[in-house]
């Protein structure tokens, strides 16, 4: 990274900072408002966040390794989430992720090479009479079929010009 | 003194661990008893006693793990689960704080049953290579496996290990194979020491304790105190272990290998060939030694008095820069450098203040140099041919004669770094029981000491031989007619942060020895000295704040920092286990030891003024000395690369 | 995208905002508190702590700052009723936190929302903005000196164990969400060491509801123990999922009936923490005294394999513990390796019955509420299931050999 650019990104972690407060019960707003925007929490972001914060950059790896909204390493701009619960595992959430997993190209855990999606399993989304459910960053969907996996991947590409402006700025 | 230092940074509140233990002590404090039965045993304590107190106080013994007398409470590990009566579940007795008149049973047939499945459970993960661990016999796990006739796997074992050992730091080796989680290391590292460099990793079975991001220990803000490893309860935290390097020098029939012991390990060695606490083996230790093959045995001390002499100075010149010549630009206070893990410490943490930290190098690498220098052309030796060797308490000695700048004379001051346990095993291995040994004496020249030397094991003890050595050089009067003994109490004691004022109400002439460097001692008449002692990078913290803040610190003129708790006695390399009653214990060794010797204040060992008269010519802090007794330090800052 | 969940009327639909906070501002604490107590209203997250006995004591502890947090962390598998509460009926939560905040003197209240639930954030926030415009939430509520209190939403960030009242505490606090030590507990030393309430989003609606129907409406349902409706997430199996409200103390064949999970062989009663009622046992009473549940309900069809639901709930709790105590962070993988070795049909009986003896252990011994509840449906199936579980492939078969 350019020292100018990681220059800038501490005026915007400090002015995060200011906005939140500086108190421990900061952290978690922070991280989470540095991941929306970043798409992970970078090494020197930790670092950062732990000096303004007054704590050590272990305390705050350790956070962000306990939560799963939270990704040390870079993720995609949208985070497929498939649910793996019971439910929506009865209702075939299967062949929702093999057809998933066939259209990115990709396996559970990974990102795209261009970096536009990363697909993830979750722990129940709420949707259980709905299954299966997905959540695509903040955006849920419900009785999600094989045949609706390759709409939802291109309603999320068409999106992406305009979700992008955040984007691309630490990758 | 404390009250001043309490909320002096506020810090954001760390493991909720250390706030359960302030709410116990808060019920405490309101005073009220309340009586409890424990196994049918009524006992009154205290409100907010835990049970595990309340036990203890009755004889009656519950296993626990992650518990440590030194450390908040975790009530992680579930070892000491003990059934309260009325309540749906068992209770952790470590944490439980007694609030009502309850009924506890320690042994009932669910709590063995669930003790025993929590050690198996405990051994299904922990990667169990005893023969070949150099914890076992000593290990807490084993202890309990044993203690709950654990006679098979009943959940499995790990048929490999999983993680890397992590070999980088020169003091720390971590395991994490061996690692039952009990994150004793976890509390040691962010609540005792505030230095941060372990934490739980991830969530669930896979949680680790890990540095940030995983790095190496070599590439994070480690201090290398190598308190964890003192508290660590299995295998899994280990000092670096140079043995075979030393064994091989010692065979090697070429090298004329020397070993230097310091007070610390000599007064807790003993503790590692089943001795209670608190019993010195100076002279024994000797014989062991050369029965081990040492060719010669030195004693730290002696460096020490020369590390009084020099720091001493030093503090005089800079206190004469201030008060005589009025220079604003002069560091005060000046802060102690001994200590190898405190030194990182303010690398790391408070770089800005690193030219308050006297130059004076720590005994152990003053003495390296010496013997590759001047001891090499007294004895005709090559100094490539010598082999120098510390006996340390501490595991940060080993990062400290590795450091680059430490070779000023050409060759390592100090080659190989042994920690208390390594030389206890050495000494074994050499088939020697240490107890038993006849005592003898150290060598010469190095092994005359004084008193002074042997206080610096101990918290204050620094600062009580400085003075010793300062007011009597500035004074021109016994130390002994102004403290009794020569025991400079106000400095002594273990609270974390102690402050001390001494007063210089007359002053004498200026002894030869420093005659080149002052004129007279006018300047400092009516003066007072201000001193401060802390140990504990936690309590170092609290003072690098209060200086910070202009509070009384900042006022000091000299300040002893020591990484460890209890100072080195307390160090990463002594043997476990640790708590306040064996460091006390320790203490009281080290001060006896002290009221044995004749002479008690650095600048009056005969050694010293021999090598001031012979080798370093320009005196203390002459340029001699400076080349090879001082040292300069590096700002590391917080950041990790 | 959505399409609505709930079936049938519920009683928060004929609930009207403004009249439970009306009715509480126009008497003291004391008597409010006294109602709520009338009405036997318990936790309605799962754990049925006495709603009343929580409130009195933070009420009772005397300092300046003291929180109302509403749990709403909602991570049971199979539980969705709490997102329907909150997109649906916000506003008798925030009027439920702010009665809680009458009756314990409290000034700040805090919103968990699980990361799931994120697309919440924007309908709460407004619904938050409106109450403040009509003096609900702010200064002076309901023109009442003194009474000042306003409502923040916290994210949660992907943690089920958040949803245990003290991990939630510590979450908000900034730290890992692992429980704590208790005692203390929070109503003593909770958020930030101050006294805190932490009660389940449906818990605060309820309370509206007590204060505008009175105790007596609340406690003529459902059974002496476990007073009033309650609403449930039918998930499964059946014919009409959806969140219904029935009064505790239904039967699961009653229920079944409702939602048209007629034929069910088991149906799982408050998630993946909860218990695998079996179809012979139709007759238990979903209650506090009985079988519990958080309002999750699963239902298994003839044909679904158990020990897929074992494997799949234990796959969810290695997930999702948080790893700090002994017994759950190495006990569930434990079971769960017993599942794949009883897939496998390598498991002894022997090995079985030591699992569910460790399952005992975790129960007792484990520091949270998770750790002692993940055992449980991995125990009922191992034991009401044995004919289905055991002997799937004989020793030695695996390797083709008929042994």
């Amino acid at each position: 990274m350019l020292l100018t650019e990681r220059e800038r990104l501490r005026e915007e972690l400090i002015a995060l900072a200011d906005q939140f407060g500086r108190q421990r019960s900061s952290l978690m707003p922070i991280l989470q408002e540095v991941e929306r925007r970043h798409f992970r929490i970078s090494e020197y972001c930790m670092q950062v966040i732990a000096d303004l914060l007054d704590l050590h950059p272990v305390e705050v790896h350790s956070v962000v390794s306990f939560y799963s909204f939270l990704d040390e390493s870079p993720r995609g701009q949208f985070v497929i989430r498939l649910c793996r619960t019971i439910t929506c595992e009865m209702a075939g959430k299967d062949h929702v992720a093999r057809q998933l997993e066939n259209d990115l190209g990709i396996t559970f855990g990974q990102t795209t090479p261009d970096g536009k999606f990363t697909l993830q399993w979750a722990n129940c989304l709420g949707m259980c009479d709905q299954g299966p459910a997905l959540l695509v960053n903040d955006q849920i969907f419900t009785r999600v079929t094989p045949e609706r996996v390759h709409g939802i991947l291109q309603e999320c590409r068409q999106t992406f010009g305009v979700h992008a402006v955040a984007g691309a700025k630490e990758r | 003194m404390k009250d001043d230092l309490v909320n002096q940074r506020v810090r954001a509140p760390k493991s909720q661990t250390v706030r359960t233990v302030e709410a116990i002590q808060y019920a405490k404090a309101r005073g009220e008893t309340v009586t409890l039965t424990v196994d049918g045993n009524p006992v009154e304590v205290p409100l907010g006693t835990t049970v595990l107190e309340a036990a203890r106080k009755l004889g009656i013994r519950i296993p626990t793990l992650c518990y440590h007398d030194d450390l908040c409470l975790a009530g992680v590990c579930r070892v000491c689960v003990v059934e309260v009566v009325g309540q749906r579940t068992l209770q952790a007795a470590c944490s439980y704080p007694i609030t009502a008149p309850i009924e506890v049973r320690t042994h009932s047939p669910h709590v063995r049953r669930a003790r025993r499945h929590i050690i198996d459970l405990l051994l299904s993960e922990h990667y169990g290579e005893c023969y070949t661990c150099n914890r076992s016999v000593g290990c807490e796990l084993q202890a309990l496996a044993m203690e709950y006739g654990v006679d098979f796997f009943r959940f499995g074992r790990l048929a490999r290990p999983r993680y890397e050992i992590d070999a980088s730091s020169h003091s720390v080796v971590r395991d994490m194979n061996k690692c039952v989680l009990c994150r004793r290391c976890i509390r040691t590292c962010i609540d005792l020491q505030e230095v941060g460099v372990l934490e739980a990793i991830g969530r669930g079975n896979r949680t680790k304790v890990s540095t940030f991001l995983d790095k190496p220990l070599a590439d994070v803000i480690c201090i290398n105190c190598g308190q964890c490893i003192n508290r660590c309860p299995t295998g899994a935290l280990r000092a670096n272990d140079p043995t075979d390097d030393v064994w091989a020098a010692i065979d090697d029939p070429s090298k004329h290998v020397v070993i230097q012991t310091a007070p610390s390990p000599r007064a807790a060695i003993g503790e590692c060939f089943g001795l209670p606490p608190g019993k010195a083996l100076t002279f024994e230790l000797n014989t062991a030694l050369r029965r081990c093959g040492f060719d010669k045995v030195f004693d730290t001390n002696f460096a020490a008095d020369l590390t009084i002499v020099e720091e001493g100075t030093e503090l005089l010149l800079r206190l004469k820069r201030a008060l005589a010549e009025g220079d604003k630009s002069v560091a005060l206070p000046q802060f102690t450098s001994c200590s190898p893990g405190w030194v990182k410490y303010i690398e790391h943490f408070y770089p800005d203040y690193l030219d308050h930290v006297s130059s004076a190098k720590s005994p152990q690498q003053m003495f390296g140099a010496l013997l590759k220098t001047y001891y090499a052309e007294t004895n005709r030796l090559d100094p490539r041919d010598v082999v120098t060797v510390a006996l340390m308490p501490c595991s940060a000695k080993k990062f400290e004669c590795n450091r680059p700048e430490m070779c000023a004379s050409g060759y390592k001051d100090i080659d190989y770094g042994l920690t208390t346990r390594e030389l206890a095993k050495m000494i074994r291995e050499a088939g020697v029981d240490l107890p038993r040994m006849p005592k003898s004496e150290f060598d010469d020249p190095f092994g005359t000491a004084t008193g002074s030397g042997v206080i610096f094991g101990a918290t204050g003890g620094v600062m009580e031989a400085a003075i010793r050595t300062v007011l009597e050089l500035v004074t021109g009067t016994k130390i002994e007619d102004l403290y009794e003994h020569a025991d400079v109490m106000p400095v002594r004691g273990f609270d974390g942060a102690r402050y001390a004022e001494l007063p210089i109400r007359a002053v004498g002439p200026v002894p030869p020895l420093v005659e080149n460097l002052f004129a007279d001692w006018d300047w400092l008449r009516g003066a007072t000295l201000k001193v401060g002692v802390c140990h504990g990078t936690a309590n170092a913290m609290k003072v690098m704040e209060n200086i910070k803040a202009g509070g009384r610190f900042s006022q000091c003129h000299f300040i002893e920092f020591m990484a460890c708790p209890g100072g080195c006695l307390g160090g990463g390399g002594q043997p476990t286990p640790t708590n306040p009653e064996i460091r006390a214990a320790r203490a009281n060794a080290i001060y006896a030891e002290d009221r044995s010797y004749e002479v008690r204040k650095a600048h009056e060992n005969p050694a010293v003024v021999e090598v001031y008269r012979r080798f370093l010519t320009g005196g203390p802090c002459g340029p001699k000395s400076h080349k090879l007794l001082h040292t300069h330090y590096t700002p590391r800052g917080k950041y990790i690369a | 995208m959505t399409s609505p969940t709930t079936m049938g009327k519920l009683t928060f639909d004929a609930v009207s905002p403004g009249v439970g906070l009306k009715a509480a501002l126009a008497q003291p604490a004391a008597a409010v508190l006294d109602r709520i107590a009338a009405s036997g209203l318990r936790g309605r997250g799962g754990a049925g702590f006495p709603t009343s006995v929580k409130w009195s004591m933070a009420a009772e502890a005397d300092e300046a700052d003291k929180y109302v947090v509403c749990n709403a962390d909602e991570g049971e598998p199979g539980t969705f009723k709490d997102r329907v509460i909150l997109s649906e009926f916000a506003d008798l939560v925030f009027e439920g936190m702010t009665i809680a905040a009458r009756v314990i003197a409290a000034r700040k209240g805090i919103v968990y929302l699980r990361a799931e639930y994120s697309y919440l954030r924007r309908h709460l926030e407004s619904a938050l903005a409106s109450r403040r415009e009509e003096g609900l939430l702010g200064k002076r509520i309901g023109g009442k000196e003194g009474f000042d209190f306003d409502i923040e939403i916290h994210m949660g960030s992907g943690s089920y164990v958040c949803g245990e009242e003290t991990a939630l505490i510590e979450s908000l606090e900034g730290h890992r969400g692992e429980p704590r030590n208790r005692p203390p507990f929070p109503i003593d030393t909770g958020y930030l060491g101050h006294p805190t309430i932490v009660n389940n989003v449906e818990t605060f609606a309820w309370v509206v509801c007590i204060l505008e129907k009175g105790a007596e409406w609340f406690k003529s349902h459902g059974t002496v123990k476990s007073t009033g409706h309650k609403l449930f997430s039918v998930s499964g199996d059946c014919s009409r999922p959806g969140v219904y409200e029935f009064p505790m103390g239904i039967t699961v064949a009653e229920l079944l009936e409702e939602v048209g999970g007629q034929g069910a062989k088991a149906v799982q009663v408050g998630g993946a923490s909860g218990q695998c009622v079996p179809a012979s046992q139709s007759d238990r009473t979903i209650a506090y005294e009985d079988v519990p549940t958080g309002g999750s309900i699963i239902i298994f069809g003839p044909k679904r394999d158990m020990l897929e639901v074992a494997r799949n709930f234990l796959e969810f709790f290695v997930d999702e513990s948080c790893g700090q105590c002994t017994p759950c962070r190495e006990g569930v993988p434990k079971l769960l390796e017993g599942v794949q070795m009883l897939q496998q049909g390598a498991c002894s009986m022997a090995y079985l019955k030591e699992l569910c003896s460790l399952g005992e252990t975790m129960r007792l011994a484990s520091k949270c509420g998770l750790g002692q509840s993940a055992p449980n449906a991995f125990v009922s199936i191992a034991r009401d299931f044995q004919d289905e579980i055991l002997g799937r492939t004989g020793f030695g078969r695996r390797n083709g050999s008929d042994g």
